[in-house]
């Protein structure tokens, strides 16, 4: 498995327009991710974090360069083989959680299985499964609104896992979130990536995921600067 | 999927409350005009039936020419004969024999001088024969304001406001003085029965009405009448009916020539009511489709401002692995249930204000004080409902709905799949 890479990118470059001129907020990023990583892309505002793991999400397209994930290359999707790889194979986490406000959290974690299609009995055993997994099986008929930020961002990682996906992209998971908080959710991820072998990417500059991170891969202006594994 | 979605729509008022609404009010607007005017419409055209045109008439040639005058010179001259033929061909059809008449009313003293005078338009019909409909035809056992309906011959009926003019009451003798369908003078007594009053400003003015056989006495036209009219079974003047009617007497009175022969006439031929027909048949669909636009227009407008709400939502669908399409299709779906749950409410309220019209009315006298045309506008206005008042308003309230939010759900197309992720990161 390590040989077939889950994300591998070649010279990937995403150029913005900027007023008359234009902005390259990423200048040729060449990376390669295996399965089961867990791994961070660290760097300051403006460094490009976001802006690869849209791309890598197939949420973006390059400008230039090439951005492989799991052998599907991102610039020559349709917009519905995009929407069926992320549909299948990959699971968001957002700094401000983005859980639908008025659902509750069982239907939130259930959305993700109504685009797939399964059954009510299978979606009831994965969303409790997942449920389970993040510690909120007590709040299944809460609504967003009705919870702490931990709970939302557990929610929101219960969603991203419930379709266990191959890949899992996380941009600031914690910035929201207090150092209790933060600690409960990472460990959960960490856990996840043990027993599910799920590919972690992170996005951030918070010291609490860093130290988690088993591969840290440091942008500067739109380029890796470093790239650390543990 | 229909489920989560109809949840979100329960749970988010905002997201259905004001399309709803629009819904609501918009069908029961349509439903209630709909109502409103055909009731209008139908209740002048069928009055007019009743009193002038029936459903289809039939004259002579020269009579249909200059029908407006009512010219008893071009009569039908072998009536008896030309009704049973009619009755033969056209069974269904209840056929009566008219004589529309001009003259004077005459109120002699106890010397037998002239007291009164004045000008009248009067109807001879068959009012004594049994099974002959025209009394109740022209309601008038409920018209009735002083005296009895005539009973016997050489009765006659004024109308309320004629006789008050001349100072007649019931049980009065007064003198018809008109011409002869020779062209002499005619003078013919009669005992006024009773007082009528139609509640139309037109015929209140100066009708007398009396049995036909008397007005062929005092006219001198022996099995002669002016015209014979004929009215649908059901009650109601349908057009295409009409015109089958028409093309079948064409038939019957090929061979006859000459300007006595016989013609038929459709009620749209007559008093202008062309017009009439031609927008109470399309009436319905003209204010469908008024406020299918208009409902569409608020709609859009709405969705749009529902639409900037909903981006977060829509993006993280998106970011999920919903298709665009799909999230499109999804909030068209929503637009459909809005739209039926909005017509059900609008149906309702807009049946019950049309139910309330129907029984009771409004009164616009005021109104047709002054009408002079052929056409009558009764003075009390009352709504009719008809079938498709029940599901009519399906269209424009669904179409309306699911218009508007394709035409505000556009954005969701236009803009790529990062921006709108990035409205949903800010
Ligand atoms: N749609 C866009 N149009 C123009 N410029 C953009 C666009 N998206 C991002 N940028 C620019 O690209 C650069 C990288 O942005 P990005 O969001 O990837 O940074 P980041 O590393 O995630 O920062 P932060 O830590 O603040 O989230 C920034 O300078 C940003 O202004
Ligand atoms: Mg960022």
């Amino acid at each position: 498995m390590e040989n077939i890479p889950v994300i591998k990118t070649e010279r990937l470059t995403k150029i913005f327009p900027m007023g008359k001129g234009e902005f390259s907020a990423l200048k040729g990023i060449d990376l390669k991710l295996g399965t089961g990583e867990f791994a961070g892309l660290i760097g300051p505002s403006g460094s490009g974090k976001t802006t690869l793991l849209n791309i890598l999400g197939s949420l973006d397209s390059p400008s230039d360069g090439k951005a492989l994930v799991l052998g599907q290359s991102i610039g020559k999707l349709t917009a519905k083989e995009a929407a069926k790889l992320r549909k299948e194979k990959i699971g968001f986490i957002f700094q401000s959680y983005n859980l639908l406000q008025v659902h509750t959290v069982y239907e939130n974690v259930e959305f993700p299985l109504l685009l797939l299609n399964y059954s009510a009995n299978e979606r009831k055993k994965l969303v409790m499964g997942a449920l389970e997994w993040v510690g909120l099986t007590d709040k299944i008929k809460q609504k967003p609104p009705q919870l702490s930020g931990g709970e939302c961002q557990r929610v929101a990682i219960a969603r991203a896992m419930v379709k266990t996906p191959s890949i899992v992209l996380a941009d600031e998971p914690t910035a929201n979130l207090d150092a209790v908080n933060s600690h409960n959710i990472l460990q959960t991820m960490a856990r996840m990536n043990e027993e599910l072998k799920t590919t972690f990417l992170f996005a951030t500059h918070d010291d609490k995921v860093i130290g988690y991170l088993k591969r840290k891969i440091y942008l500067k202006d739109g380029m890796i600067d470093k790239d650390v594994t543990n | 999927m229909i489920r989560f979605l109809l949840k979100g729509l329960i749970r988010d008022k905002s997201r259905s409350l004001l399309p709803l609404i629009v819904v609501a009010i918009g069908v029961t607007l349509v439903v209630f005009a709909r109502g409103y005017i055909n009731g209008i419409m139908v209740d002048m055209i069928e009055q007019t039936a009743r009193f002038n045109t029936g459903h289809v008439k039939v004259t002579t040639k020269a009579y249909a020419d200059n029908i407006n005058q009512a010219p008893n010179d071009l009569a039908i001259l072998d009536a008896s004969n030309l009704i049973l033929k009619l009755e033969d061909t056209f069974p269904d059809i209840d056929w009566a024999c008219r004589i529309k008449f001009g003259g004077l009313i005459d109120v002699p003293d106890e010397q037998g001088e002239t007291k009164s005078q004045g000008p009248a338009m009067g109807i001879g019909l068959d009012l004594f024969s049994t099974g002959s409909k025209e009394a109740l035809r022209l309601n008038l056992a409920k018209s009735l304001v002083r005296g009895n309906l005539p009973t016997k011959e050489g009765e006659i009926l004024l109308s309320e406001d004629f006789s008050q003019k001349l100072g007649v009451n019931s049980g009065d003798m007064v003198t018809l003085i008109g011409s002869t369908m020779g062209g002499s003078m005619a003078f013919y007594n009669f005992s006024v029965a009773g007082t009528v009053r139609f509640g139309n400003t037109g015929l209140d003015r100066g009708t007398v009405i009396a049995d036909i056989r008397d007005i062929q006495l005092a006219l001198d036209m022996t099995d002669a009448v002016g015209e014979i009219i004929g009215f649908f079974p059901g009650g109601y003047y349908n057009d295409e009916l009409a015109e089958i009617v028409m093309a079948k007497s064409e038939k019957l009175f090929v061979g006859e020539t000459g300007e006595y022969s016989p013609v038929m006439l459709r009620l749209r031929d007559q008093e202008g009511l062309s017009l009439y027909v031609d927008l109470t048949k399309s009436m319905g669909t003209i204010i469908t489709f008024i406020f299918m636009l208009a409902m569409s227009l608020v709609l859009w407008n709405a969705g749009l401002l529902g639409g900037l709400r909903r981006y977060g939502e829509i993006g993280v669908r998106i970011a999920i692995g919903e298709e665009k399409g799909h999230v499109y299709r999804s909030m068209v779906l929503e637009s459909v249930m809005v739209g039926v749950a909005g017509t059900i409410i609008g149906t309702s309220t807009g049946l019950f204000l049309s139910w309330l019209m129907q029984t009771y009315g409004l009164d616009i006298s005021e109104f047709t004080k002054n009408a002079t045309t052929g056409i009558m506008m009764p003075n009390l206005v009352r709504s009719r409902i008809t079938p498709p008042d029940f599901y009519i308003g399906f269209i424009p309230g669904v179409v309306s709905t699911v218009i508007g939010t394709m035409l505000s759900g556009i954005g969701i197309y236009k803009r790529k799949t990062a921006q709108l992720f990035k409205e949903l990161e800010a």
